[in-house]
């Protein structure tokens, strides 16, 4: 990933859970306080957590499935250029290719699959990883905005 | 922060009044279960007022379009009153914005249902 080879880390941390629904909760929480000590505005700071808790839902639900013997980790990486969060699961491996566009007609009264969509459309990258086992899920918003506006 | 429901009756339209987080798990489950029991009792005009809700999720979304198709399916229609920002601009980048038929007054949408 880009963003990593020129950022020089400010502060890392990261948190390793449960497959629960609490845990989505808390990891979306955290996700929020850290965009607001970044700096972002209103809207991004909502946008970032929405992000978080729909990458949070895919591990816990579709990638671990519930399965109380795997984890979820979190991590949050803060560089002067971008707030970078990192979600791994342990379940079978995700790839976003060939996912369905819930834009199209005949997916826009669909129940489900907006999750990565609307990743995308928060967030300023989006990368998928698969690991053995699981998958890596990377979101990066760009802090540049921020420090133009400050 | 749970998602609470509560129901009423004006001229005829069926009003639930939903309140906190539409997300996966309680939230989700809580509308599905309400729009249920409404369709089960024949009421099949039903006005969603939004008005009070914080958050959607995609898994609220997802519930919102369900919805709407389970009521269409019945024979009846759905329509959305008082979108915060955030939901409003949910609805528009998923396109659903077009597909509801979304009103800020409660009168105009309860007049808006062809009875």
């Amino acid at each position: 990933m880009g963003s990593e080879l020129h950022n020089t880390p400010t502060s890392r941390h990261s948190l390793t859970l449960s497959s629960t629904l609490e845990t989505v909760d808390r990891v979306e929480q955290e996700a929020e306080a850290i965009a607001v000590r970044c700096g972002f505005d209103e809207d991004d700071v909502s946008n970032i957590a929405m992000a978080v808790r729909e990458a949070m839902v895919n591990a816990v639900v579709h990638g671990n499935a519930y399965n109380p013997a795997k984890n979820v980790t979190a991590s949050f990486q803060v560089t002067d250029a971008d707030l970078i969060i990192q979600i791994c699961d342990q379940g079978d491996g995700f790839t976003s290719e060939g996912l369905p566009d819930p834009l199209l007609p005949e997916n826009i009264l669909r129940g489900s699959g907006r999750g990565v969509f609307l990743m995308r459309a928060f967030m300023d990258e989006v990368h998928f990883r698969l690991l053995a086992p699981g998958t890596e899920l990377t979101l990066v918003k760009h802090r540049t905005a921020v420090e133009n506006a400050a | 922060m749970s998602m609470k429901v509560s129901t009423r009756q004006v001229d005829g339209i069926t009003i639930l009044d939903l309140s906190g987080r539409i997300t996966l798990g309680e939230g989700s489950v809580t509308l599905r279960d309400a729009v249920r029991d409404v369709l089960g009792k024949g009421e099949k005009h039903i006005l969603l007022n939004l008005g009070d809700v914080s958050y959607i999720d995609s898994s609220g979304i997802g519930e919102l379009v369900s919805a709407f198709t389970s009521v269409k399916n019945a024979g009846g229609d759905l329509k959305l009153l008082s979108l915060t920002k955030k939901v409003k601009d949910l609805l528009q980048i998923t396109k659903l914005y077009t597909v509801f038929d979304v009103h800020d007054d409660e009168a105009g949408a309860v007049a808006a249902f062809t009875k």
